[in-house]
């Protein structure tokens, strides 16, 4: 391995930085905040991970364009810059809503542990070889299912946690297996010499299962069908700050990275990429996994009647479509993805975050809990409107474009000759029967009337601007798409 | 004719300032928006003064927007599009002052509506096919809540069908659209560029099919039609009036803006079955029509009805057909704009009834004569009859369709009396229910509770009740000057094709 | 002349006075409106002074002609010749007395008023425009304050009346439309000057021949429905019976004449052949009309039913002039020259006579209900004679001009008819005769039950005819002296036109290509 570890130490300068602004956080609250109220203490920890998580941002965007660092082990091309800073926005974003949400019991820890995760998404994102990957991607699901478990006086927090960790545990061991194989068919464990030796030998049995391992792992990181029975639980039983993270950040990075995992040679050298590994055998695979995804996924949100599962389903069926970014990769890059990926993680969030705020007054688990947010929160209802609009994929906002560059990536490949194409084709079709259960939250949030006796709900100014401000985004973005398509 | 992109920027810029004002004060956000919309219409007209027909689309704002996409952000208006943004603007206008009434949330309520309108404005105005499908989908989500909030039977059912079938319209469109720039090569988006395609005809059939068919299901084409009398029956006036009266056009205007140019091969293959759901759309609406017993229904088919015409004239491909289907469009908007306008706002907010037994039994022509006038002017417009805008337009049409098949003329004058049967039926029993009123024995009204006499009209319903009556018998009389616009405009080399691929 | 002034006023200056009727006062607004009405008669019998007497071949006499859409061909062209002129007369002499009918009425006066006006408008722009687009709109505008005026002040069953009218006129109407939409889309003109140069077998050639008979029938149905021919006479006997008083004058009188004007002015012209061909069939569907008109006459009890088939009897003899004329397949000569002149100037005449005459029966009927408190079956009446001698005069007057008394109007006009139709078409005329034996027969009752015989109780207290009620029907009555003893002034107008018209009979037999 060549290269300095002055480089390494400069390409990992975000993560240094994340980890510190960790260490600070606990340091601060044990030393300080143990006596005073949890608010305080969560704004606190929010507030200096806000602060670390913009300074990691600066050092990504200073370190942008460094190509592969370290001999290999990241790269730092566009997409992994953009992957990075897109993390860490979606991740400032959570600490916003964060706030929003009731105090966990130990605000400081919890604050931490997202910066952890958030520091595994960004080495994700950059991850140029199989240990580093499968080292991200560690570090950020095991930090996620502490998340998810973390509000102990709730059942169904315990629930989704050991569910989501028993998932996850199983499909990381899958993928380590996976890789294991690759290694031992190419005898690297760098992503483009993989490619390299592959492009020079036949498809082989080894490799077959090696990549149906993979596969199965990615199925499982993203909840598509039928790795997807996790998401429901975890969505609902997760504590609202963690199904944000989950929800936006690791379906990102988890995009990005089996995105390079599948289509080598990834950055500005897109075009001249060779067939992906193992020939076309995987296009099948993900062909069908995203076809499951869309149907089952929109089917089983229709009757839904707890918010936060018709969430879970409808995320399923975003994966669904985000893995026809995936398939369209090799012909148009890698922009699609990204920004279908990151516009829907902001969206989510942003749900997630309305959420939390109707959490402050009482329960919010079934769709009928938002009625009348009009007249409780304005501000509340109207970011509502903007994320699931955004959602459904109306234009002008960001997740039309989306939705639309994906589609156009995917008719492209072959038009409709190929199953890709229509797949496409399915995922529009399917949008008809999204935009009804989404107008179902909406109509309860924006037209029916209140319940008796619900209390008005006054949002604090930090998750207030962080909603507000994703709704921007949505829409600045949605208005002027090129802001981040040119990008690549 | 450069002005015509402000019609856009006013129409959401007037939102936005409404919804504010709204907070204050119903009363300033009601005079925001008559402005606005008024504001509109009069450029509308002064680019209608200005017009010099050309054949083809004259560019208004042409600049990059989504090169990666291939997108660009281009406005552009021909014939077709002034005299359907003319008509935007009326039945706006018309559509504030109709909603001077409105008490709850007016603010919100106007905000909506203009978002609508300006949605609608950016439709007509598109040349570049993506873009005409965001304006499109744009619109959806008010027409959603327009519905919902402030509608009236089965309100929340009407409006998700309502807004369901629309975008699933859009749904299809947006299918055959990215099909097309896909198979075309990738190039833009622009309409032009997309009809230099050259496409094999089974693509053609293909992609003309999702397209005509997404576009025909909002605008009414039978069987798709269900939604209509539903979502207009629960839409308030306003909207009601601005659905049936504008909306519904965006379907016929895409059709013939988009799907024909682009497909003129598919066109010609579908057409025969696109003219006989036309022709069977026109009758069966109207026979359900006259067994309606909810007044606002009776109006909700006769729309679906209508449109059938107008999709008739555009099946029938030739220029004076073709000519005959947007002067329909015009004319029924303003039609619509009227029988909507006479049963929501000046009956049924006063009578708080729709049933036509119950309003028999109420001499209305003597408690609301100028309802009364202006819905037997706008039912007669209604019918065809000359002096109106109604007669030009369907006698064009079938003057355009009678040399491609007897049958289908046959079948469209099957219509007409079907129209007058149940215009007149619904003139009778709501507003002349009562025989022989003016003879020897009157009936006797006095003492009932029920039927004591109703608030008399106000004056916003007269001014707009007057403008849309004007629009109808000035077109009736002197339709050149709506012909003018149209005619040349369909002699663009795009048209041209697509009427000669399909001329028998 | 292409400045619009005479004609034009005449045709909107009983709009004009529809309008002031419904806002004036109620006591200016009877005057007014009736000085307007009579406008029509004053304006047409200056123009009758004007223009020369017999019309020249070429048509028109007096013309208006500007420009209206000119993209579209389509203008604002009015004229007049010897028939259009003799209509405008009939109209001004009946609009009027409707309007007189109509004098008492209390509730909603204005509005009856102003919709009498806008019929008799209407019905004069029917007779005198020269372009469909323009004549269809006079056309259709025609049925709405007809339908207002039976709907609103008619009797019991007159909703139903009303809209029956209605939906078989615009039935009609719809297929009349059609049909000139098709002949726009063959020849590009609608103006009936212009399409009748190309009636000489160039509109078929147009049209195709299928497309012809097409045509021809959707043209024939619009006008069939109004006159109304065998079998589309259903709507008529309500329509009659149901209408007050001045509208069912207005309505017989006038409205009818608007359908055998459409024969005479556009069908004949326009598709000669097809109407030659169908002649047979429509002879005896004229015949039906007539004789059938005449039984079930004589079976009503109820007066205004006895006389509105009365009105589709007499209305049934000038189509079967006309049948007669276009469907002579015989020897062409001078004789069947002389038939067809005979017989088109009777049908002519006809028009303007019948119109007094059931003008003139339809009031006094109105009036005979009136004085019996609604009641208007034969049973009701008895003996009016003895309390009401002006009444039984004028009424025995009119029933003797329908029934063709010699030295009455009536008799000029049928006698012509028939002496055209034995020259032409001997066997129906001799059926047709029946008619006139039966139309005897239900007249006479009429008078008989009505005037004679002994009174009864309500009958003997019956008022005699006042003042107005008298001016009401003077001038029809005095008319119908006059034009029986001295025809010719009415004859010549229109003789020129039925010689034109005939004039094919005179010429050998040319076979139809």
């Amino acid at each position: 391995m060549t290269g300095s570890y002055a480089e390494l130490a400069r390409a990992l300068l975000p993560e240094a930085g994340l980890m510190a602004g960790a260490l600070l956080i606990l340091g601060i609250d044990l030393v300080w905040l143990r006596t005073r109220s949890s608010t305080l203490r969560l704004r606190v920890a929010a507030g200096i991970a806000a602060m670390a998580v913009m300074a990691a941002m600066v050092a990504v965007w200073l370190g942008a364009g460094a190509g592969p660092v370290a001999g290999g082990a990241l790269v730092l091309d566009s997409l992994a810059v953009a992957a990075r800073l897109g993390v860490l926005g979606l991740t400032l974003f959570t600490l916003g809503v964060a706030t929003g949400a009731p105090a966990p019991r130990h605000p400081a820890e919890y604050v931490a542990i997202m910066l952890f995760a958030t520091a595994g998404f960004t080495l994700m994102g950059a991850a140029h070889q199989l240990l580093i990957a499968f080292l991200a991607l560690e570090l950020a699901s095991l930090s996620l299912y502490v998340l998810a478990g973390f509000d102990k006086t709730c059942p169904e927090s315990a629930e989704a946690a050991l569910k989501y960790f028993l998932v996850g545990g199983m499909s990381s061991a899958f993928l380590l297996f996976g890789f294991s194989l690759i290694y031992g068919a190419t005898g690297s464990i760098e992503l483009p010499e993989i490619a390299a030796v592959l492009g020079r030998q036949a498809s082989s049995p080894l490799l077959e299962v090696a990549l149906v391992m993979i596969l199965v792992s990615f199925g499982f990181k993203v909840a598509a069908v039928p790795f997807h029975l996790w998401a429901p639980d975890a969505y609902a039983g997760a504590p609202t700050p963690s199904a944000a993270l989950i929800a936006s950040g690791s379906k990102l990075a988890g995009f990005v990275l089996f995105a390079r995992l599948l289509w080598p040679a990834l950055g500005r050298a897109v075009g001249v990429a060779a067939a992906p590994r193992g020939g076309r055998d995987w296009l099948l695979a993900v062909v069908l996994m995203a076809g499951a995804s869309l149907l089952l996924g929109n089917v089983a949100a229709l009757v839904q009647r707890n918010l936060r599962r018709l969430l879970a389903y409808s995320a399923i069926a975003h994966a669904g479509a985000l893995l026809l970014g995936v398939l369209a990769l090799g012909g148009s890059g890698p922009a699609p993805l990204f920004y279908y990926a990151a516009t829907y993680g902001l969206a989510a969030l942003g749900v997630f975050g309305v959420i939390a705020g109707v959490e402050r007054v009482g329960g919010c688990a079934r769709i009928e809990d938002l009625a009348g947010l009009h007249r409780r929160s304005p501000l509340l209802a109207a970011c509502l409107l903007i994320f699931v609009l955004s959602l459904a994929g109306i234009p002008p906002l960001a997740g039309f474009f989306g939705k639309l560059s994906v589609f156009m990536a995917a008719l492209q490949l072959d038009g409709l000759a190929g199953p890709v194409g229509w797949l496409a084709v399915l995922a529009i079709l399917l949008s008809v029967v999204a935009l009804y259960y989404y107008l179902i939250v909406l109509k309860q949030a924006l037209v029916a009337a209140p319940a008796p006796r619900t209390p008005r709900i006054a949002v604090p100014l930090p998750a207030a601007l962080a909603l507000a401000g994703a709704a921007a985004l949505l829409v600045l973005l949605g208005v002027f798409p090129s802001l981040v398509l040119a990008r690549f | 004719m450069s002005l015509l992109p402000w019609t856009i920027y006013l129409s959401f810029a007037g939102a936005l300032v409404v919804l504010v004002a709204g907070t204050r004060s119903a009363a300033a956000a009601r005079w925001l928006a008559l402005a606005t919309t008024a504001g509109g219409w009069g450029v509308t007209l002064l680019a209608g003064l200005s017009f010099r027909s050309a054949p083809g689309l004259q560019t208004l704002v042409d600049v990059r927007w989504i090169p990666e996409l291939g997108v660009r952000y281009h406005l552009a208006a021909d014939g077709i599009s002034l005299t359907l943004v003319v008509l935007t603007g009326l039945a706006a206008t018309a559509g504030v002052l109709f909603s001077w009434n409105v008490a709850e949330r007016a603010g919100e309520f106007l905000a909506l509506y203009l978002a609508l309108v300006g949605g609608v404005y950016g439709v007509f105005l598109s040349a570049d096919a993506l873009l005409f499908l965001v304006f499109y989908e744009l619109a959806i989500v008010p027409k959603y809540f327009l519905i919902a909030r402030w509608g009236s039977t089965r309100r929340e059912y009407g409006a998700m069908k309502l807004v369901l079938y629309s975008f699933a319209g859009s749904a299809l469109v947006l299918t055959g659209i990215l099909w097309a720039q896909a198979a075309g090569g990738g190039h833009g988006f622009a309409l032009a560029d997309l009809a230099r395609g050259g496409f094999t005809p089974a693509q053609q059939r293909a992609m003309f099919a999702l397209v005509f068919l997404g576009f025909a299901v909002l605008a009414g084409l039978f069987p798709f039609h269900t939604w209509a009398p539903t979502g207009h029956v629960a839409a308030p006036t306003p909207a009601s009036m601005l659905l049936a009266g504008v909306v519904m056009k965006l379907g016929a205007y895409g059709c013939l803006r988009v799907a024909l140019p682009l497909f003129p091969a598919g066109f010609a293959f579908w057409q025969p079955v696109i003219a006989w759901l036309a022709v069977a759309g026109v009758v069966v609406a109207g026979l359900a029509a006259l067994v309606q017993e909810d007044f606002k229904f009776v109006i909700g088919y006769s729309s679906v009805s209508h449109m059938g015409f107008v999709l008739l004239g555009l099946a029938a491909a030739n220029a004076r057909a073709v000519s005959g289907a947007v002067l329909q469009m015009f004319s029924h908007g303003v039609i619509a704009g009227l029988l909507f306008a006479v049963v929501g706002r000046m009956v049924y907010d006063r009578t708080h009834t729709r049933r036509l037994a119950d309003l028999r039994a109420r001499p209305l022509h003597r408690w609301l004569p100028f309802a009364a006038v202006t819905f037997v002017v706008a039912g007669l417009a209604s019918m065809g009859m000359p002096g109106f805008s109604g007669f030009p337009a369907e006698l064009t049409i079938l003057i355009g369709v009678w040399p491609v098949s007897r049958t289908w003329a046959v079948a469209a004058v099957a219509g007409v009396l079907i129209a007058a049967a149940f215009t007149l039926r619904a003139i009778q029993l709501a507003f002349f229910g009562q025989t022989g009123a003016m003879g020897a024995n009157p009936p006797d009204d006095g003492g009932d509770r029920a039927l004591r006499p109703l608030p008399p009209i106000t004056w916003p319903e007269r001014v707009g009740a007057l403008l849309l009556l004007a629009a109808t018998v000035l077109v009736g009389l002197k339709p050149d000057l709506l012909l003018n616009w149209i005619v040349p405009s369909l002699q663009s080399p795009l048209l041209q094709t697509a009427l000669r691929g399909g001329a028998p | 002349m292409n400045t619009p002034s005479a004609l034009t006023l005449l045709v909107f200056v009983p709009w004009i006075g529809a309008g002031l009727a419904a806002v004036l006062p109620a006591r200016h607004s009877r005057v007014v409106s009736l000085g307007l009405s009579l406008s029509t008669l004053v304006l047409g019998l200056s123009l009758l002074a004007v223009c020369p007497g017999p019309a020249p071949a070429a048509g028109l006499t007096l013309e208006e002609k500007i420009a209206w859409l000119p993209a579209l061909r389509i203008s604002y062209h009015l004229g007049v010749d010897g028939l259009s002129l003799l209509l405008v007369l009939l109209t001004g002499v009946i609009g009027p007395m409707s309007l007189l009918a109509s004098w008492s009425l209390e509730r909603g006066g204005r509005l009856l008023r102003a919709l009498l006006l806008l019929a008799q408008g209407s019905a004069l722009g029917v007779f005198v425009a020269q372009d469909f687009f323009l004549w269809f709109l006079f056309w259709e505008l025609s049925l709405v304050p007809v339908y207002f005026l039976i709907k609103l002040w008619g009797g019991p069953g007159a909703e139903r009346a009303a809209y029956q009218f209605v939906i078989y006129t615009v039935g009609g109407s719809a297929f009349l439309l059609l049909g000139f939409a098709a002949i726009y889309a063959a020849a590009g003109t609608m103006d009936f000057a212009e399409l009748r140069l190309l009636a000489n077998g160039t509109l078929t050639d147009k049209l195709g021949p299928a497309g012809a008979t097409l045509v021809f029938l959707g043209v024939f149905l619009g006008f069939a429905v109004k006159v109304p021919l065998y079998p589309f006479h259903t709507w008529l006997p309500p329509a009659y019976a149901e209408a007050p008083t001045g509208v069912a004058m207005f309505l017989s009188a006038v409205m009818a004449k608007m359908g055998v004007y459409g024969f005479l002015r556009v069908l004949w012209p326009l598709f000669p052949d097809q109407l030659q061909a169908a002649s047979g069939v429509l002879l005896w569907l004229a015949l039906a009309g007539a004789v059938g008109g005449a039984l079930a006459a004589v079976a009503q009890t109820d007066l205004k039913r006895m006389l509105a088939y009365a009105s589709l009897t007499h209305v049934s003899y000038c189509l079967l002039a006309l049948f007669a004329v276009t469907g002579f397949a015989g020897l062409r000569g001078e004789r069947a020259l002389a038939a067809g002149v005979a017989a088109l100037d009777g049908a002519m005449l006809q028009m303007f006579n019948h119109g007094l005459a059931a003008a003139a029966l339809f009031f006094l009927a109105g009036v005979l209900e009136a004085r019996a408190g609604g009641r208007r079956t034969l049973a009701d009446f008895g003996g009016v004679r003895a309390a009401s001698p002006v009444l039984a005069g004028l009424c025995g007057v009119a029933l003797f001009s329908s029934l063709g008394l010699p030295g009455l109007n009536g008799f000029v006009s049928e006698f012509l008819i028939f002496r055209g139709v034995f020259g032409l078409a001997p066997g129906t005329a001799a059926a047709g005769c029946l008619a006139l034996l039966v139309t005897a027969v239900f007249l006479l009752t009429f008078y008989q039950r009505v005037f004679h015989g002994p009174p009864t109780p309500a009958t003997a207290a019956f008022r005699d005819l006042s003042g107005r009620e008298v001016a009401t029907v003077a001038v029809a009555v005095v008319l119908m002296f006059v034009v029986g003893v001295y025809p010719q002034p009415l004859v010549g107008l229109v003789n020129g036109l039925a010689s034109l018209w005939a004039a094919p009979l005179g010429l050998p037999f040319v076979p139809v290509s």
